[in-house]
Order: structure tokens, then C-alpha cells, then sequence
């Protein structure tokens, strides 16, 4: 088994969903967050196909199609910085430089160390504080240098503290 | 449903002027044709459901806003339809323009050149130049296995392939996937064909309306084959393959080009031209005996046939715990190889390294097939090419034969004599309807009256059907495409299931609509293929296998008798499990 | 008279978002006490009569969908709420999501009734994890309490609520697409006809309902139609939740009785305050990126669905985004494409090819190398996408250019002269900086 997930964790997660083909997306977004490396693997995706009975062409179609999913190891923390329209014109580009800058990735890498990983995505309802980012479940708006610099530290420190 | 369409109530609509009256749930596209107006249409197929996604088809309704679409938007009562209006020209003119921004345009290198139904439309749209950006990437072109090629690069997402692939087969090898401009149609994870589901079957590639899938194309080595002065290069044909070809010569669906086909093939340099239904009747022999002995002796049952190679890799990659009901028989094909490679090569006198076999086949699994490990019971790779129906047209193409001007010829002796029954295994229900021929002969020691067994024949999906042989009742089955034998399957695991023959084929139809037939196979042109094979059939003097007395030499000189040691060594194989 | 009127949104903030208690004590399940005494042909003709207009974008009159359903034998019927919220620049349904579950719950409950319905979902867009997370305790919270689940207040009506999480697709706040996600397809729309009051979820018939519609139901039934219609326009009844966002002074959700001008809207200090650090407005963007833009001419038109219709504008989702003078119409259009070129499934060829098409002409006016032969193309590209597209997202998605187009044709004249107005394309050098 590829690293990450076991089998084992994975019928756990198909399980709390009752088996339903229907959740499936809810199974695979469970799946990702628990992997560490926020992406789904194609064992743990055969094993999704195979406990739900779907061929794994639908489950490929499904982690292609949906934005949130990665098929590619990610970092632990995927930064996702708001790239639409209303972001875009209260400077939001100002603060993809601001994360690229302390971060020494460009948009769609990976840090080195694996924790942190840069990517665009489409507005998801913080325009009202843009430029806005969101990391996990957590949304953070009016951003400025020192709000980034804090924000990355307070991150790399959980990460020491849990290791 | 409160608004089931009701098909005796009739509707009227006027299209270009021309009031015309139709049944309720009659298409746009439909009601027009019936009025000789031909609405041009792209990612519709006349047997799949309509995805109308490329929207070519578009047309105007008075009243309404947008465009609909034709090929899917049934008629509503008093609608006033304009196909050919400024508007709706435009709007396909830019439709085709934007698909070929995205397409490689590479009709002279392609192997749809001249049958393709993108480039008919951009002919028809007289489209010059594309005004818009190239946006055509760079995909890798998959053809690592025996039996088909993938360009993706040339894919217009027309999503027929994928209702095939999943829907009237179910295998689910291709999907869509991603979205926007990635959009595509892959395998899962864009593994290799050969590490998916797919089976070879190559009803992808029938539907496709453009060069994007294709067989695996082995026409250059059967030429260089036949420019070897040192090497015998035999030929078989399938029966299927007779009242296909003529179709790619502008024959009419379903026309019999036997005659012609076997003197094309003898022009084209093939020393000697031999038929698959040699072995299609030696085939029933083996089988029925088979049969006999499994419901005499307890073996297991309900016993299936194994001469679809694409259902075979179906049963070994989905169902290997079932194998155990697949006879044993190789194909005609493959038993087809092993006889030329032995019993003919010893009458020859050739050396069988010094023959080569070629098949004609209207398969792309048989390209596969012939490649596996076990069909090399002659010592050597049995079966050396196998070529689809479309690219023997290529060859007669290439090789300048003007195909309505040739004379009929006949096959060559001694594996060239067949029987009716062997030329309808090209149809669905024909290895049923074979084998029970001589079944019943066999074991009622009387001879059958009557040979057409009608009730096996039609395109059905799965029939069945009670044959009484003097007292024992024998429960038959018959499935065509993969969805339907998984019903069968199915039924089989979960016991309920008393039939004793069940046979299978992989495509739709059988193999007069085999992924290696000439492109356009519809539903239409399935009846017609049928209708030439039970034509040629009745036509006949000999029509049941065990008749045939080339195969009953071949029994005398060399086999000795059905399921006996050389039989089993030559005509027979087993299979595997195999996990994807 | 006030311009904002908190009628829908008069709890959020006030109450703990998933209390039953505290959702009683504000009035709540008001409206499905009386709703269940009455029978569900009144239910649906208040509806109708309060005028309330689909809320998430297309404005499809609730009460005559709800009647086209009703009119259907077929069942079982589901009931489903569409919480993808995808449109840039708006974000209202999250702010009921988030403060105000109960009062979806509520107005589902009462569809549920009215269609006798076992089951409804609602479909969260998985970017709002958080706000899902919120929303099962509420649901938890009315099943404890007798709201959802068997019996529902002592009647014989059951009713569940189940949540179904979205993954990243815009395209998902179509209906069909919606559907074919909570079956846990890829959301790719559905070739129509069926209609999905037909053949909708798992086949059956189905009602899909946004957000703010549901929350107005219970509204509508307690303080009944002719009070609701009261708010609003003769036409537009009650209220909207607008979306502010932009280079605006005050960002946020407002409600707004329809009736207010989109000059009150932008400007009003109960509402956006103007514009930001003293600049002008240039242009704004209503409805979501699908929508229209507007220039300054149109300031005063009435915000309500008919006057903003005349005037080539539209309600939409409700999103307000603001620009001010430095910025670039062309460029502001090129990151709404790029928008749609991320978020179009790919399967029809307008849309797909279309949107690239758009966005490389577009780019080739931010740097200068646009002829005035594109024009032509660009209608030709937007005109098949608005006709021909198979789904409303490859049909609207050429709007805003469209209406740019119109308002701002100096402006793309100037690109093709090498000029940006705004000062944003081109590099310094080519500016003359
Ligand atoms: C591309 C696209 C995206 C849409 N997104 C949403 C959405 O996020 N939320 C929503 O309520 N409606 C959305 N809609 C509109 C819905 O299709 C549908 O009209 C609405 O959910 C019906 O509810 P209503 O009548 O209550 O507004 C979208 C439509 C399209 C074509
Ligand atoms: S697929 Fe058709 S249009 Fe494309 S290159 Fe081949 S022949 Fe030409
Ligand atoms: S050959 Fe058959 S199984 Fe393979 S992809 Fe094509 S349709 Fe599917
Ligand atoms: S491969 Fe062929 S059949 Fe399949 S979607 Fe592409 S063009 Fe259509
Ligand atoms: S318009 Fe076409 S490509 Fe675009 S989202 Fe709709 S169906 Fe998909
Ligand atoms: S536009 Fe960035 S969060 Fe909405
Ligand atoms: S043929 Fe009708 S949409 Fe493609």
C-alpha cells in the first residue's frame, strides 16, 4: 500500500458512510484530508470503486472533474488563494507575490519540506474580505504582508508541535 | 408519468416552410429527414442516446431564444422550424471552426481520410481556414497493445465511445474525465488499454466519427509477408467479413462479396485462400461433442461458447470464477491456425515455419487473441496476422483492384469448404442454431427436416428458447454484447440459471457488427449484414457441420475423432483469470 | 424608509445558529405550524401570490415550479436545496448557511409538506466544509426536536434532510449538474428534455430550490403574501440579499426590499458607502460573473427584476461587485473567462472551446497585438456560446463581455491603439512610465 493510508482506514471511512454510492464524493474528500498529502491515490481510489461497487473509470471521472480533488500528492497545507474577478481587483495578485515570496514557491508548487502547497482557485464566497485565501476549512480575508507572515508561522508552528 | 409520450398522438410542425405531421417524441432531427432535409449532425448516433454535445445540429424554433438542437429536441405541436436560416449557418460554421482550432487537421496522414465525418462536415461547410487559435495539444498516442490504437489528439468528445464502452457493454474501460479544455476521454488514471478493463471488443472505435480510435493497423506486415518469396502465406476469412466488404467498395450494407473477396485476396498474392467457416463447422463438432459429453457426463453447465474472443477476455478479467463453463474450444480462428500450421502443412509439404497464416477477421479482440501465449499449439504463433475487414479494403484499395470488376472465385482446398452452418457463427444465435443441427442429429440418430431454426435468429440481446432432442429438453440462451451477457452471468452466480448451452458474443449483434467492420455499423445495417449471412446459408447445399466433408477428412487423416488427444492438443485451450 | 430591511436575514447574528430554542423564541417554525394546517395547494398559491422569484440567479417563479410539481403523480418526490453558491462575488446563501440553518430547514420542511416528500437533501458547495459542519447540528437539533424525522410536530409526516457536500464545480449549481453530483456523478448537466420535475434525482421527480428561496417560505406562509409582496415591487416581491464586494467602501451581505436603486446600493451608508479610498466608480458587475456589467449611466435604475431587465442589467445571484477607475475593463473580463474556462465541464463546443477562444482574444487586446478584424470573431465566439451552448454556464458566460462590449467599445478601441485607459495592460515601457 502506498504510504499514508491504510486499507484498513479506508473501509472506515467508506463504512461511516454506510457504503453509499452516492457519497462518494464526501468518501473521497475524507479520504484526502486524512492522507497528510491532501490527494487520493489510485489504490485507495480502486479500493472506493471496488467497496462501492463502480467502475474505477467513475471514480477517476469524479477526482479529475471536481476541483478540490488532487490525484498528485500535495502538501499538508494547500494554500489556496482566491483568483476570481472581485479578489482580483482589490489586489488580490499583491498577495500571491506575498505568499510566493515567503513561501519560495511559485503558484501550483510544493515547499520543500512538504508542507505547503500554492494553488489558485476560483472564488469560494470571502469577497467581502478579499483578497481572501483558504487553508482547510479556515478562511482568512483582508490580507496584507504581516497577516501573511503571521499566518505562515502560525501554520509551520502546529506542524512542529504535532511531530 | 403524467407526460409519457404517447406515440399515437400526432403532431404538426413546419420546418423550412413544410408543414408535416409526425408522432409525439419524433426528433427535430428525425421530423426533417422525414422531409428529405438532412440536418448535419456530429456526436449523434442514430443507435446510442443523444449527449448532443457538439451542437452541430442546432436549428432555429420560433419563439425560443437559443438554438435547440435537433438531434435530441422532439417536435412540439405547432413548432416553425428554420434548419438553414443565416443564423443557423453561422452559428455551425463556428461550431466546426472551433473544433478544428482543437483538432490536428491532419487528413492526409489519417486513417479516416476520405470517411470521416468531421471532415465531410467541414467540406460541407466549405471551412478554409480556422480563424481561431490553435489549441490542439500534444497527447501521447496509445498503441501498446495488439488491437487498437488511441489518438486523443483527434477526439471531438463526441462521447459515443463512452456510452458504448459503458453502457452497451459495460466493461467501463474509457470514461470521461477532467473538465473544460482537459476534457477527455481516458482509461482511469490513464493507465494502459492493456492494464484496463477493456476487452478488445473495439465497438469504440465503430462509433467513432473520427480517426481518434482505430484498429492497430498490421496491413504492412502481411506486405511484406506476401514479398517473401520463401514464406506461404495462407489466408482466412471469417464469415462475417463476406457482407461487410463490400461496403467499403460502395456495395449496398449486407451485399454478398464472397466470390469477389477470395479473388481479390488470390490478386493480392496470398498463396492460398482458405475460409474460417472450415473451422466454424469443425468447431460445432468439438463443441457439440463437448456439450454431449458435459450433460451426459455431469459436467459443469450451463456450458458457454468461447469463439468471441472479446467475450472471452471478458469472462477471464470479470468473471474467472465462472471459466469453468466456457468450453474449451478455441475459436475457429485460432483452431483455424493450429490446422494450417500442422494438418495442412503436412499435406503441403511445407514447413511450418515457412507458413504464415493471416486472418481476415471483423475483430479487433481477435488481434489480440492471436498474440496469447497459449495459441502456439503448432509450435509456432498459430495465427501470424490477423487483419480487420476495413484493412483488407485498404489492401485491395492499395493494390489498385477494382473490386466490382473482379470475377468470383472460389476457395482453395482443402480448408476452404465450409457449410451453411458455419457462415451464420457470424450472427448473432448462428453457433446456437450450428451447433443444434447437428446436436440433434447426433443424439436423435434422425435427420432434422428443418434447418432454420428461427428462434434463435434476430438481433434480440438475449434469447432463449427449449429444444426438445427425442425427449431430452435442452434450455438455450443467447446473448450479443457484453451488458447482456453480464445479465446472463449474473443470473449464472446467483444460480438462477438452468439453461445447458448459453452462447455468447461480445458485440451487439455478433460479429457481422464486430469492432473491425467497416465503419457506420448502425442498427440498420446489422439487419442487412444478417440477412446476407442467412442468405448465404440457405443458399447452400451442405448446411450442417458435421456435413462437411473436408472436415470429416480431416477427422479421417488426421484428428481421428472430436475431443480426442490430437484434439485437445490442437483445437483446444483454457483460461485464466486475469486482473486489471 | 430605511433601504436595508432585515427580513430573512433578521436572525443571523442574533441567535445561536443551530438552537431550536433560540430559533422559537425569534418566531421561528412559525410559518410551518401554520403551513401544516393548511392544505398544499394554499401553500403553494401564497407562494405564488407573494410573487417571489427564484433566488439563485434565474429568477424562475417559485410558486408555478412548485405547481408544476405538484401537478406530477409520479412519486416519491425530493425536495433539494442548492447551497453551491458559486457565483464570484456573491456569498449571501453562506451567510444563511452559517447564522440562519434553521430557517432553510424550515422552508424545506414545509416543500417536503407540500409534496409529501420522505427525503430532501441539500447540496453544500465543499469549499463551505465549515459551514456543513454547522448545518448537521441544526438538523440534529430540529430531529431532536421533533421538526425533521418521524412524525414531524404529531402529524403522520416524516421528512429527513440529509447534506450532500460539494468538491470544487461551479457548473454544480446547475440544476441537472447538481443532480447528477448528489448521485455521485461528475457534475455534468443532463441532456433535457426530461425535465428534472420529471425525472429528476435518482429518476424521480424533483423539486431544486436555492437557498434564499427556501429561507423566504416560512416568511411568506407566517406573515402571508400580500404582507411579503408589500416589501418589494409590484413585481418583485420582498426582499433580496445583495452581495457587496469590489472596491467598495462598506463589503458585505445587505438586505434590501427590491425597489432600492443600485446607486442606494453602492453608495447608501447603510449599504456600500461608496467607493473605496475616494475614487470614482467605473463599472459594476451584477448578478455573478455570468451577469451583466453596468456603467454609470445606469446608476439609477430601480433594483428589481423588471427595471433591471429593461435596462439590460440583472438581479442574478444578488452580487454587487464594485470597480473604480483603475481598473481595466479588458482585464477585469479576462480573469471572469479564465473564471469560466476553469469551471465549464467540457462537454459541449461552445463552451469549452469557446471560452478559450474568448480569453486568447482578449489577451491578445491587453498586449496590443488585437486587429480590429477580432471584433468579428469575438461576436461570432459569443454569439454561438449565448445560442448554442448546451447549459446556462457556456450560455451566460459571455455576457459580462457583451455588456462590456457595449458600455466600453473606447476602451477596447484604445487597446487595439496600444492605449489602456485604466493604465494596467501593456508593459511600463509601452505605457510611456
Ligand atoms: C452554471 C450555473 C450555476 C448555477 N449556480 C447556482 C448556484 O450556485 N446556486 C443556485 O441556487 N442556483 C444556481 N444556478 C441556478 C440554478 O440552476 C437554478 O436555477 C436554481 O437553483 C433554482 O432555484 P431558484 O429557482 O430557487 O433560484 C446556477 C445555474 C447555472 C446555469
Ligand atoms: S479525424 Fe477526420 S478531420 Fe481529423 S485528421 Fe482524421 S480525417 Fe481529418
Ligand atoms: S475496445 Fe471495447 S472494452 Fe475496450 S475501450 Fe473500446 S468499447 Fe471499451
Ligand atoms: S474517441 Fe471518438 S467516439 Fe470517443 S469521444 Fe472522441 S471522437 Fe467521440
Ligand atoms: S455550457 Fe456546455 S461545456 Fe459549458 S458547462 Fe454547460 S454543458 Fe458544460
Ligand atoms: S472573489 Fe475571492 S473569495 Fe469571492
Ligand atoms: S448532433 Fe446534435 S448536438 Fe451533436
Amino acid at each position: 500500500m502506498n504510504d499514508g493510508l491504510k486499507k484498513e482506514q479506508i473501509l472506515g471511512i467508506i463504512e461511516k458512510k454506510n457504503g453509499e454510492k452516492e457519497q462518494i464524493l464526501s468518501i473521497l474528500m475524507e479520504i484526502q484530508k486524512e492522507s497528510g498529502k491532501n490527494y487520493v491515490d489510485k489504490e485507495w481510489a480502486r479500493i472506493v470503486a471496488d467497496e462501492l461497487g463502480i467502475p474505477l473509470t467513475k471514480v477517476y471521472d469524479v477526482l479529475t472533474f471536481y476541483a478540490m480533488f488532487s490525484t498528485e500528492p500535495r502538501g499538508k497545507y494547500v494554500i489556496e488563494v482566491c483568483n476570481s474577478a472581485p479578489c482580483h481587483v482589490v489586489n488580490g495578485s499583491a498577495v500571491v507575490q506575498m505568499f510566493e515570496e515567503e513561501l519560495g514557491i511559485k503558484m501550483g508548487e510544493t515547499t520543500a519540506d512538504g508542507l505547503f502547497t500554492l494553488q489558485y482557485v476560483p472564488c469560494f464566497g470571502a469577497c467581502d474580505i478579499g483578497p481572501a485565501v483558504k487553508i482547510g476549512e479556515k478562511v482568512y480575508g483582508n490580507l496584507t504582508k504581516e497577516k501573511v507572515t503571521e499566518l505562515l508561522n502560525s501554520y509551520r508552528e502546529v506542524s512542529t508541535c504535532q511531530k | 408519468m403524467n407526460d409519457a409520450v404517447n406515440i399515437n398522438k400526432n403532431i404538426t410542425v413546419t420546418i423550412d416552410g413544410i408543414q408535416t405531421i409526425v408522432p409525439e417524441g419524433t426528433t427535430i432531427l428525425e421530423a426533417a429527414k422525414k422531409l428529405g432535409i438532412k440536418i448535419p449532425t456530429l456526436c449523434h448516433h442514430s443507435d446510442l442516446k443523444p449527449g448532443a454535445t457538439c451542437r452541430v445540429c442546432s436549428v432555429e424554433v420560433k419563439g425560443q431564444r437559443r438554438l435547440k438542437t435537433s438531434c435530441n429536441t422532439p417536435v412540439a405541436d405547432g413548432d416553425e422550424i428554420t434548419t438553414n436560416s443565416k443564423a443557423v449557418r453561422e452559428a455551425r460554421k463556428t461550431i466546426i471552426e472551433l473544433i478544428l482550432a482543437d483538432h490536428p487537421q491532419d487528413c492526409l496522414k489519417c486513417v479516416r481520410n476520405g470517411n470521416c465525418e468531421l471532415q465531410k462536415l467541414a467540406y460541407e461547410y466549405q471551412i478554409r481556414e480556422v480563424p481561431f487559435e490553435r489549441t490542439v495539444k500534444d497527447l501521447p498516442i496509445e498503441d501498446s497493445n495488439p488491437s487498437i490504437v488511441r489518438d486523443m489528439n483527434k477526439c471531438i468528445k463526441c462521447g459515443r465511445c463512452v456510452e458504448v464502452c459503458q453502457e452497451v457493454q459495460q466493461v467501463a474501460a474509457i470514461n470521461t474525465s477532467f473538465r473544460s479544455g482537459e476534457f477527455k476521454i481516458s482509461t482511469a488514471f490513464n493507465e494502459s488499454l492493456a492494464d484496463s478493463p477493456c476487452v478488445y471488443c473495439g465497438q469504440c472505435i465503430t462509433v467513432c466519427p473520427v480517426g481518434a480510435i482505430t484498429e492497430k493497423d498490421d496491413t504492412d506486415r502481411v506486405w511484406e509477408a506476401l514479398d517473401n518469396p520463401d514464406i506461404h502465406v495462407v489466408v482466412q476469412t471469417a464469415p462475417a467479413v463476406r457482407v461487410a466488404i463490400g461496403e467499403e467498395f460502395d456495395m449496398q450494407a449486407g451485399s454478398i462479396g464472397t466470390g469477389k473477396m477470395v479473388a481479390a485476396l488470390k490478386r493480392l498474392g496470398f498463396d492460398k485462400v482458405f475460409d474460417t467457416n472450415f473451422t466454424a463447422d469443425l468447431t460445432i463438432l468439438e463443441e457439440g461433442n463437448e456439450l454431449l459429453q458435459r450433460i451426459t457426463e455431469g459436467g459443469v453447465l450451463p456450458m458457454m461458447t468461447s469463439c468471441s474472443p472479446g467475450w472471452i477476455n471478458y469472462i477471464e478479467k470479470f468473471y474467472p470464477e465462472l471459466l469453468p463453463h466456457v468450453s474449451s474450444c478455441k475459436s475457429p480462428q485460432q483452431m483455424f491456425g493450429a490446422v494450417a500450421k500442422t494438418y495442412y502443412a503436412e499435406k503441403a509439404g511445407i514447413s511450418p515455419d515457412k507458413i504464415f497464416v493471416v486472418s481476415i477477421m471483423p475483430c479487433t479482440a481477435k488481434k489480440y487473441e492471436c498474440t496469447r501465449p497459449e495459441m502456439r499449439s503448432s509450435g509456432y504463433q498459430d495465427v501470424d496476422v490477423v487483419l480487420t475487414t476495413r484493412e483488407l479494403a485498404r489492401m485491395i484499395k492499395q493494390a489498385g483492384l477494382d473490386m466490382g470488376a473482379l470475377h468470383d472465385e472460389e476457395y482453395d482446398d482443402p480448408l476452404g469448404t465450409s457449410t451453411g452452418a458455419a457462415v451464420i457463427f457470424g450472427a448473432t444465435g448462428g453457433v446456437m442454431e450450428a451447433a443444434l443441427r447437428t446436436v440433434y442429429e447426433v443424439v436423435t440418430g434422425q435427420k432434422l427436416e428443418n434447418v432454420d431454426l428461427k428462434m434463435v435468429r434476430g438481433l434480440k440481446g438475449i434469447k432463449e428458447a427449449e429444444v426438445d432432442l427425442a425427449g431430452t429438453k435442452v434450455k438455450i440462451a443467447i446473448a450479443s454484447s457484453l451488458k447482456n451477457a453480464k445479465e446472463i452471468l449474473e443470473k449464472i452466480k446467483a444460480g438462477e440459471c438452468d439453461y445447458h448451452f448459453i452462447e455468447i458474443m461480445a458485440c451487439p449483434g455478433g460479429c457481422l457488427s464486430g469492432g473491425g467492420q467497416p465503419f457506420g455499423t448502425t442498427n440498420a445495417i446489422r439487419e442487412k449484414r444478417l440477412e446476407g449471412l442467412y442468405n448465404i446459408d440457405s443458399s447452400l447445399k451442405l448446411r450442417k457441420s458435421h456435413e462437411n466433408p473436408a472436415v470429416n477428412k480431416l477427422y479421417e487423416e488426421f484428428l481421428e475423432k472430436p475431443l480426442g488427444h490430437k484434439s485437445h492438443e490442437l483445437l483446444h485451450t483454457h483460461y485464466v483469470g486475469r486482473k486489471y | 424608509m430605511s433601504k436595508v430591511m432585515p427580513l430573512i436575514s433578521a436572525n443571523c447574528g442574533k441567535i445561536r445558529p443551530d438552537s431550536v430554542e433560540e430559533y422559537i423564541n425569534v418566531g421561528g417554525f412559525e410559518g410551518l405550524k401554520k403551513a401544516l394546517k393548511m392544505e398544499p395547494t394554499q401553500i403553494i398559491d401564497e407562494i405564488k401570490n407573494a410573487k417571489l422569484l427564484g433566488r439563485g440567479g434565474a429568477a424562475y417563479p417559485v410558486g408555478s415550479k412548485w405547481q408544476q410539481l405538484y401537478n406530477i403523480e409520479e412519486s416519491p418526490k425530493y425536495i433539494v436545496c442548492n447551497a453551491d453558491e458559486g457565483e464570484p462575488g456573491t456569498f449571501k446563501d453562506k451567510l444563511l448557511l452559517e447564522k440562519d440553518p434553521l430557517r432553510i430547514i424550515e422552508g424545506m420542511i414545509i416543500a417536503g409538506y407540500v409534496f409529501n416528500s420522505q427525503d430532501g437533501y441539500i447540496y453544500i458547495r465543499g469549499e463551505y466544509e465549515a459551514i456543513q459542519k454547522g448545518f448537521q447540528s441544526a438538523i440534529d437539533n430540529a430531529v431532536e426536536n421533533g421538526y425533521l424525522g418521524n412524525n414531524i410536530l404529531g402529524t403522520d409526516y416524516c421528512y429527513n434532510l440529509h447534506i450532500m457536500t460539494g468538491a470544487g464545480a461551479y457548473v454544480c449549481g446547475e440544476n441537472s449538474a447538481l443532480l447528477n453530483s448528489i448521485e455521485g456523478k461528475a457534475g455534468r448537466p443532463r441532456v433535457k428534455p426530461p425535465h428534472l420535475a420529471e425525472v429528476g434525482l435518482f429518476g424521480m421527480p424533483t423539486l431544486v430550490n436555492n437557498v434564499e428561496s427556501f429561507a423566504n417560505i416560512s416568511t411568506i406562509i407566517s406573515i402571508g403574501a400580500e404582507k411579503y409582496l408589500s416589501y418589494g415591487t409590484p413585481e418583485s416581491g420582498g426582499t433580496k440579499l445583495v452581495c457587496l464586494s469590489g472596491q467598495v467602501v462598506n463589503p458585505g451581505v445587505y438586505e434590501v426590499p427590491f425597489g432600492v436603486t443600485l446607486r442606494d446600493i453602492i453608495y447608501d451608508s447603510e449599504l456600500g458607502g461608496g467607493i473605496k479610498d475616494g475614487k470614482n466608480l467605473k463599472f459594476f458587475h451584477l448578478g455573478g460573473q455570468s451577469g451583466p456589467c453596468g456603467s454609470l449611466s445606469q446608476l439609477d435604475t430601480t433594483y428589481c427584476y423588471k427595471a433591471l431587465r429593461a435596462n439590460g442589467l440583472n438581479v442574478g445571484s444578488g452580487a454587487v461587485v464594485v470597480m473604480d477607475e483603475s481598473v481595466c475593463v479588458i482585464d477585469y473580463l479576462k480573469y471572469v473567462t479564465e473564471f469560466f474556462i476553469h469551471e465549464s465541464c467540457g462537454k459541449c463546443t461552445p463552451c469549452r472551446e469557446g471560452n478559450k477562444q474568448l480569453y486568447a482574444i482578449l489577451d491578445k487586446f491587453t498586449k496590443g497585438e488585437a486587429t480590429s478584424g477580432d471584433y468579428i470573431l469575438l461576436k461570432r465566439i459569443s454569439d454561438v456560446m449565448a445560442k448554442a451552448s448546451f447549459c446556462g454556464l457556456g450560455q451566460a458566460a459571455a455576457t459580462a463581455f457583451n455588456t462590456c462590449l457595449k458600455n466600453f467599445r473606447s476602451e477596447f478601441d484604445a487597446h487595439l491603439r496600444g492605449k489602456c485607459p485604466a493604465g494596467v495592460c501593456f508593459t511600463k515601457q509601452e505605457r510611456g512610465e
